[in-house]
């Protein structure tokens, strides 16, 4: 008997989580993000919970939908949410295509499934919307569900990573990670020679394999480096995260011991992991430092790092791609067509007040210099 | 030949000389590339901690081995393995952050409630979710692998919603603390070595152990015998659910924060090979907790050589996958039994020729 009791408690105890779960989720869905959650229903949402929060956010948003006259419907096919990156570039398309812009945004969070993002893009062709905006979780697979797309008329714009195996979307917005990686082996190669440093040994920390920014700012940097002849020591897979770099650090710390002067980590949080392992194993980075660390994507939390010296230089990966879109699907709207690739503005985030800019690809770019303000106004 | 025999006989034997023999690939690729020989397992004190590859497979090795504990009970009594591990780690660290941040908050420098109820917070979530894998299997005799698929799934995403699917980072010196050092010892050592210690003693001075192993070799014969066998599963998960918890702390202070997406991904498949690894069946009866501990590190010790020596990202998983293939292959029976007849065979030889 008493068994059963705990086993009953028990039972009603992990109930009344997910419920807990469920309950603060929709409470932060706010009136104009209240479509976040929506079409979840419609797609083959992986658990339970997300499927409850998802059902009563629903019903709101077909509520709205039936009461609003001529809005733009939007249908987002997003990636997941595994970054705080990933968290902006939602909230910038959750804040530009809102009710009072005159739109209605179908949100869907694919949690990294490349199914369940292809079924998200067949349940927006069946609602009929008017745009979908797809940040596609694999490159290739694409050409039947896009023509689908172009049978039912519906413009689709992808953002952020590539689609390589079709071409049936109207254009892409995005950043160019080759030009980030570029950038980076300019900034590197201005900075050393104003410092004197003669002597180049790089250590990269990849991101996950496989992914486009990997590959663009591989390929970026590698090319100023076989440029300049400088020794990139080793190249391995930090997978983006912050225990990653941490690991991967670690162990270059010893292989490499005292022969290393630059660490590349290709995301922050790769570079947060790696301050971690150099500060434990006693290897001085950053302005005042023996290694020069340079990261990428420029969040919040790495300008933070940047403005107090332990970043050198950080390059942005830029997440508001929103109002890039919504230029698009203006020009789409005024019947005109828009550029096939629309590459975003992105900025190069310094410490030192001691470069103003560079020459990537025969073309002046302006660095900036952290300071409160900066790491404030960032996403 | 016998001291050999006596060797090669001790229960443990296999395990230990897979892991020997993983370590001995870093001695080879020193001697090859000039270095000294033992460069790998060289440990020093530097910058007041230590400092070693050895160190970093024990410290980085830590979540697996304390999982490797719990999933080692729920094979045993259930003949079935918890799949669920790695995400209930994540959903007690999120749990945890949540706790200590305060909820919607992304980053914090200040507890928002002392230290203590949110490490007891993440554990506790961590016992009601291998409760709740329990009851379903232990009362409603749901095959494992499905019950736990449940949370397998599940887990990860309320987790998401508690950290209202942001990344909390809790920047809190106390906090880090889990994850990094005490003293000159790296704190999941410390951790790992404590619930080693607990478990072992639970199950050698009580009659636990027995108990859970007579469950895992005869569920029915047991409850004849008058042990209450749905007990006894319920109870393996519930130290599983603990372990994975304690587990997610751990790799939640490392990073200090909640990376929901990232702790405790593909956990729970290293913690069941590190199961495997140390001998035991994964269809449940006896096991050797020893083993799966030494499985666990085993793992670590792949993971780490494969760093040290600097394979390429891409090759990693084949060389990772071929070591597994020889050590499994080692420690399957017909292997075993071959070799039995290989070394009698010998010895028979050898008494003609005399």
């Amino acid at each position: 008997m008493k068994k059963k009791l705990v086993s009953v408690l028990m039972c009603a105890a992990m109930t009344a989580t997910v419920l807990a779960g469920c309950g603060s989720s929709s409470t932060t869905t706010t009136t104009d993000t209240s479509s976040a959650d929506t079409s979840a229903a419609d797609t083959s949402a992986s658990n339970a919970a997300e499927t409850t929060a998802a059902t009563e956010a629903a019903a709101d948003a077909s509520a709205d939908a039936s009461a609003s006259g001529d809005v733009l419907t939007i249908g987002f096919a997003q990636v997941g949410h595994e970054s705080d990156w990933r968290t902006a570039s939602t909230n910038s398309c959750q804040t530009v295509f809102t009710a009072e812009n005159g739109y209605d945004l179908q949100f869907v969070d694919c949690d990294n499934d490349s199914a369940v993002q292809i079924e998200a893009v067949r349940g927006f062709i069946e609602q009929d919307v008017d745009y979908i905006i797809i940040d596609p979780i694999v490159s290739t697979g694409w050409d039947t569900v896009l023509t689908e797309c172009e049978d039912a008329g519906i413009p689709v714009i992808v953002i952020d990573r590539t689609i390589d195996d079709s071409d049936k979307y109207v254009s892409w917005v995005g950043s160019n990670f080759k030009t980030e990686g570029l950038a980076a082996g300019e900034w590197l190669k201005a900075y050393a020679e104003l410092k004197g440093i003669e002597d180049i040994n790089v250590l990269v920390i990849e991101g996950s394999t496989g992914a486009s920014a990997t590959i663009g700012r591989t390929d970026g940097f590698k090319e100023i480096a076989d440029r300049e002849g400088w020794t990139i020591l080793d190249s391995q897979n930090g997978d983006f995260t912050q225990a990653g770099g941490q690991e991967v650090m670690e162990s270059y710390c010893k292989s490499y011991e005292g022969q290393f002067n630059v660490v590349i980590c290709q995301n922050d949080n790769e570079a947060f992991g790696a301050m971690d392992a150099m500060k434990n194993a006693g290897v001085s980075y950053g302005v005042d430092g023996d290694v020069i660390l340079v990261s990428f994507d420029a969040c919040t939390a790495g300008l933070e790092y940047v403005l107090s010296g332990d970043i050198n230089a950080d390059f942005e990966c830029n997440p508001l791609a929103a109002p890039f879109v919504e230029e698009v699907i203006q020009t789409l709207e005024a019947g005109g067509t828009p550029e096939k690739e629309v590459y975003m503005s992105e900025h190069w985030f310094v410490n030192e007040d001691i470069l103003s800019s560079i020459t990537v690809d025969g073309e002046e770019q302006e660095l900036t210099v952290v300071d409160q303000a900066v790491v404030d106004a960032q996403y | 030949m016998n001291k050999i025999k006596k060797l090669t006989g001790m229960p443990l034997f296999l395990p230990i000389f897979c892991m020997i023999l993983v370590m001995a690939v870093n001695i080879i690729y020193d001697v090859a590339n000039g270095n000294f020989a033992l460069n790998f397992f060289t440990i020093s004190i530097r910058n007041g901690i230590l400092y070693g590859r050895l160190i970093d497979i024990l410290n980085r090795g830590s979540e697996i081995a304390i999982l490797a504990i719990g999933m080692t009970l729920v094979v045993s009594s259930s003949a079935g393995t918890d799949i669920s591990v790695g995400s209930v780690m994540s959903l007690a660290a999120s749990f945890c952050c949540m706790l200590l941040a305060g909820y919607g908050v992304s980053s914090t420098n200040e507890l928002a409630m002392p230290l203590i109820i949110g490490v007891l917070g993440g554990m506790l979530m961590g016992c009601v979710c291998g409760a709740f894998n329990g009851f379903l299997v232990a009362n409603l005799n749901v095959q494992p692998m499905v019950a736990t698929l449940i949370l397998y799934s599940a887990a990860r995403a309320i987790g998401l919603l508690l950290c209202n699917n942001m990344i909390v980072y809790v920047r809190v010196p106390s906090f880090k603390v889990f994850g990094d050092y005490v003293g000159i010892i790296p704190t999941p050592i410390i951790i790992a070595a404590v619930c080693i210690i607990i478990i072992t003693l639970v199950l050698k001075k009580t009659a636990l152990g027995l108990y859970i192993q007579s469950v895992g070799i005869n569920k029915k014969a047991s409850r004849i015998a008058g042990i209450k066998s749905e007990k006894m599963i319920f109870l393996c998960y519930v130290i599983c659910g603990l372990c994975a918890g304690i587990a997610g702390i751990v790799a939640a202070s490392r990073i200090s924060s909640a990376d929901s997406n990232n702790i405790g991904k593909n956990f729970e498949l290293d913690a069941i090979l590190s199961v495997a690894l140390g001998g035991n069946s994964l269809g449940g009866g006896k096991f050797r907790l020893a083993g799966s501990i030494i499985g666990a590190y085993t793992i670590q010790a792949i993971t780490t050589t494969l760093y040290a020596i600097g394979v390429s990202t891409e090759q990693a998983p084949v060389y990772k996958a071929v070591i597994v293939i020889i050590i499994v292959a080692v420690q399957a029976p017909p292997v075993k039994a071959f070799f039995k007849k290989w070394s009698a065979k010998r010895q028979l030889a050898k008494g003609g020729a005399a």
